[in-house]
């Protein structure tokens, strides 16, 4: 399969792989450009979606970005399909205000370890599962509950 | 149950760059276990660009690392130019290259220089930085500036170059390969380097895709990926050159990997300028209407990635930021276990992380005892350990 | 002028202390150590130690995490001390002023715990190695 894979440079085809496996699954897909796909997923199928890119596609972790927005925590993992194939599968979830937690995927592949606890600390996401949630930029003795990457934050401390 | 010793190394270090932290957990001489804490250079940029309009962004990512200084503008342009959906006028791409390129060189040469300190060929620090500063003239007189260029904006270039300019590059970049040369031919041809460096630090190919690193460890260890070629941007794909890979995920790989990339950064260098294409050098953008865009570019270290989502406003609304430090360093945890005290300097370095360990060397054993050694110890064990080699052999 | 003070201007050892910079300034640090500029024929010599040193050469603003690290590291330097702080971040910390995370200029930091402490700035992004040279060459004079 992955053999086969790397040799596919076309956009759509992944598009549409994507879309019959996993069906009513996948909210809403975008395609702005030739290199960039956008797809939108619930958050408890997110992990899975990442999963399959990963391992079936070859896909490679490039990073994910927690953006916040009025209706909670936006997350992207940016899936970077390399070998001459020139594109990038950005997963897109939301993590919404009323609970903010999603599984991790750290747990199980590595490369989403760090990330996580960067995500945890600066947005106030919590990864179900990751082993290890201390502070990774922040300082020890940073206060809880304080966010700096948060639209409402402010240093008052 | 065998004793187990605590070494922590850092944060602060004398001969490096950024002040970083490690707890090695020890038994014996061989590392079992390890644990990293960054943060002592977090400069909260990901807020600060919120702040700060388009242009005004691309200098503050340049001050995100001095040595990666045209890797971020050049990842953020693309990201904006994303958003924008306009492309740099091909004169601007071309120029873009040559700078990125200048960088890489300068960028590889000051690793191999730190490498060649840290198992105790001092000579090769002082030949390298040398080399190095030809590197810097160059950049001088395209730029203006040795280190923090100020040549991007998003949607092309803020300086064009002049005849005499581009005449005095191409004669002084030919400087360049003959020491190149000279250094990856000691190195390669030096019986003590292939004892030293082979074998130690290995990355298999199935831990650098667990932990999806990227640049020269991935090239090192057996992956063929290399942003510039996969996902072609600036004028990357207009000029002839070769990703160097190398299969066995060594030290002695990754360092032939830099070693290789510096020739070919000559070529393309000479290519770029040969073929300096003529036009305008600015695509003129006016407005970023609202989106979300992608730019990468291939910095020495591996990839850098930038986000950028806009509400249509003049600042950004969200700009994320990932150095290709972030992705590596967790990796020598795979590659750091099952090896000798002497051997974490090294292979620290292998990655290039944008610092180094060693400074202040405390020994904690498991019963909370607590005596400081003195400083640059690991060095020293690294020297030691290249010295004792070298005798084994004769040399 | 006491031994003391002698032993201080004929040979200044120098530490190195990166607060949190951009790493440029620390490379044109050590670009001073190399070929084309080698200090050490002035005498002025890196040394791993705080201990061993006669000036802090601080790079970079300070942040949250190394402040605390920044003091202990200056109250660990033996009398006469001189911090010099280089490029526009260790001045007034330049374009990084105002993030979450910053703590202050490096001067506001060592006034802290030793008002009498004495500082050398060095303006630039980075100081060129020459602005470099000249710094400590001028505050040796000074002093």
């Amino acid at each position: 399969m992955i053999d086969r894979i790397k040799e596919q440079k076309d956009p759509n085809f992944y598009i549409n792989d994507i879309k019959e496996r996993f069906g009513d699954k996948i909210l809403d897909t975008a395609h702005p450009r030739h290199s960039r796909i956008y797809i939108l997923v619930d958050k408890k199928d997110a992990p899975e979606v990442v999963k399959y890119i990963f391992y079936e596609y070859a896909g490679r972790h490039s990073i994910s970005s927690g953006v916040d927005t009025p209706d909670g925590v936006e997350i992207l993992y940016h899936m970077a399909l390399d070998n001459q194939r020139n594109i990038f599968i950005n997963v897109k979830t939301l993590v919404p205000r009323e609970d903010f937690r999603i599984e991790s995927i750290g747990k199980d592949i590595p490369a989403f370890d760090w990330i996580e606890r960067e995500i945890h600390e600066l947005f106030g996401v919590e990864f179900v599962g990751h082993p290890d949630m201390r502070h990774l930029l922040l300082a020890d003795d940073w206060p809880d509950g304080k966010y700096p990457m948060r639209k409402d934050f402010r240093r008052d401390f | 149950m065998k004793k187990k010793t605590v070494i922590p190394i850092g944060p602060y270090h004398p001969l490096l760059e950024e002040p970083e932290f490690f707890i090695l957990y020890v038994d014996g001489e061989t590392v079992v276990d390890m644990d990293v804490r960054i943060g002592y250079n977090h400069r909260a940029i990901e807020k600060i660009v919120e702040s700060k309009t388009w242009d005004q962004d691309t200098f503050v990512v340049e001050r995100i690392c001095g040595i990666c200084s045209t890797s971020h503008p050049f990842a953020y342009v693309q990201a904006v130019e994303d958003v924008a959906g306009i492309e740099a006028p091909p004169r601007a791409q071309y120029i873009r290259t040559i700078i990125a390129e200048l960088e890489r060189i300068h960028s590889h040469l000051l690793w191999v220089g730190l490498a060649g300190h840290f198992i105790g060929y001092n000579t090769v620090f002082m030949w390298a930085w040398k080399c190095r500063e030809t590197i810097l003239d160059i950049s001088e007189k395209l730029t203006g500036n040795r280190n923090h260029y100020a040549m991007f904006k998003p949607g092309g270039v803020r300086r064009d170059f002049n005849d005499e300019q581009i005449e005095y590059a191409l004669k002084r970049i030919e400087e360049v390969w003959k020491p190149n040369e000279l250094i990856t031919n000691a190195i390669l041809d030096d019986p003590v380097m292939h004892a030293r460096l082979k074998g130690v630090g290995v990355l298999s190919t199935e831990d650098a895709i667990a932990y999806s690193v990227v640049g020269p460890t991935a090239r090192g260890s057996n992956l063929d990926w290399d942003v510039r070629r996969d996902h072609p941007y600036g004028a990357y794909d207009k000029v002839k050159w070769d990703v160097c890979v190398q299969p066995d995920g060594d030290v002695f790989s990754k360092a032939v990997v830099r070693l290789l990339e510096n020739f070919e950064s000559v070529k393309i260098i000479r290519q770029c300028l040969e073929n300096l294409p003529d036009g305008p050098i600015d695509a003129e953008l006016s407005e970023v209407p609202p989106g979300e865009g992608i730019g990468i570019h291939e910095a020495p270290r591996g990839e850098v990635f930038h986000y950028v989502r806009s509400d249509g406003s003049n600042m950004p609304y969200r700009h994320k930021v990932r150095a290709p430090t972030f992705m590596n360093l967790p990796s020598f945890k795979a590659s750091c276990i099952g090896e000798e005290i002497a051997d974490v300097a090294l292979i620290t370095a292998s990655i290039d992380p944008c610092y180094c360990c060693t400074e202040r060397v405390g020994v904690v054993d498991k019963s909370g005892n607590r005596s400081t050694l003195k400083e640059a110890d690991l060095i020293k064990l690294s020297q030691e350990k290249t010295e004792l080699i070298r005798k084994k052999l004769g040399k | 002028m006491s031994l003391k003070m002698k032993a201080f201007k004929k040979s200044i050892w120098v530490y190195h202390v990166a607060c949190s910079p951009c790493n440029n300034c620390d490379i044109e640090i050590l670009d001073l150590l190399t070929p084309r500029f080698d200090v050490e024929r002035f005498g002025i010599l890196l040394v791993g130690s705080p201990r061993h040193a006669d000036a802090l050469l601080v790079t970079g603003m300070v942040n949250r995490l190394s402040k605390p690290r920044l003091i202990e590291v200056y109250l660990q330097t033996p009398r006469p001390r001189v911090v010099f702080a280089f490029g526009s971040c260790g001045i007034s910390t330049g374009i990084f002023a105002g993030g979450y995370n910053t703590e202050g200029p490096v001067d506001k930091v060592i006034h802290e715990v030793d008002p009498e402490g004495v500082i050398v700035y060095v303006p630039g992004c980075p100081p060129r190695p020459e602005a470099m040279i000249d710094a400590i060459v001028k505050a040796l004079k000074a002093i």
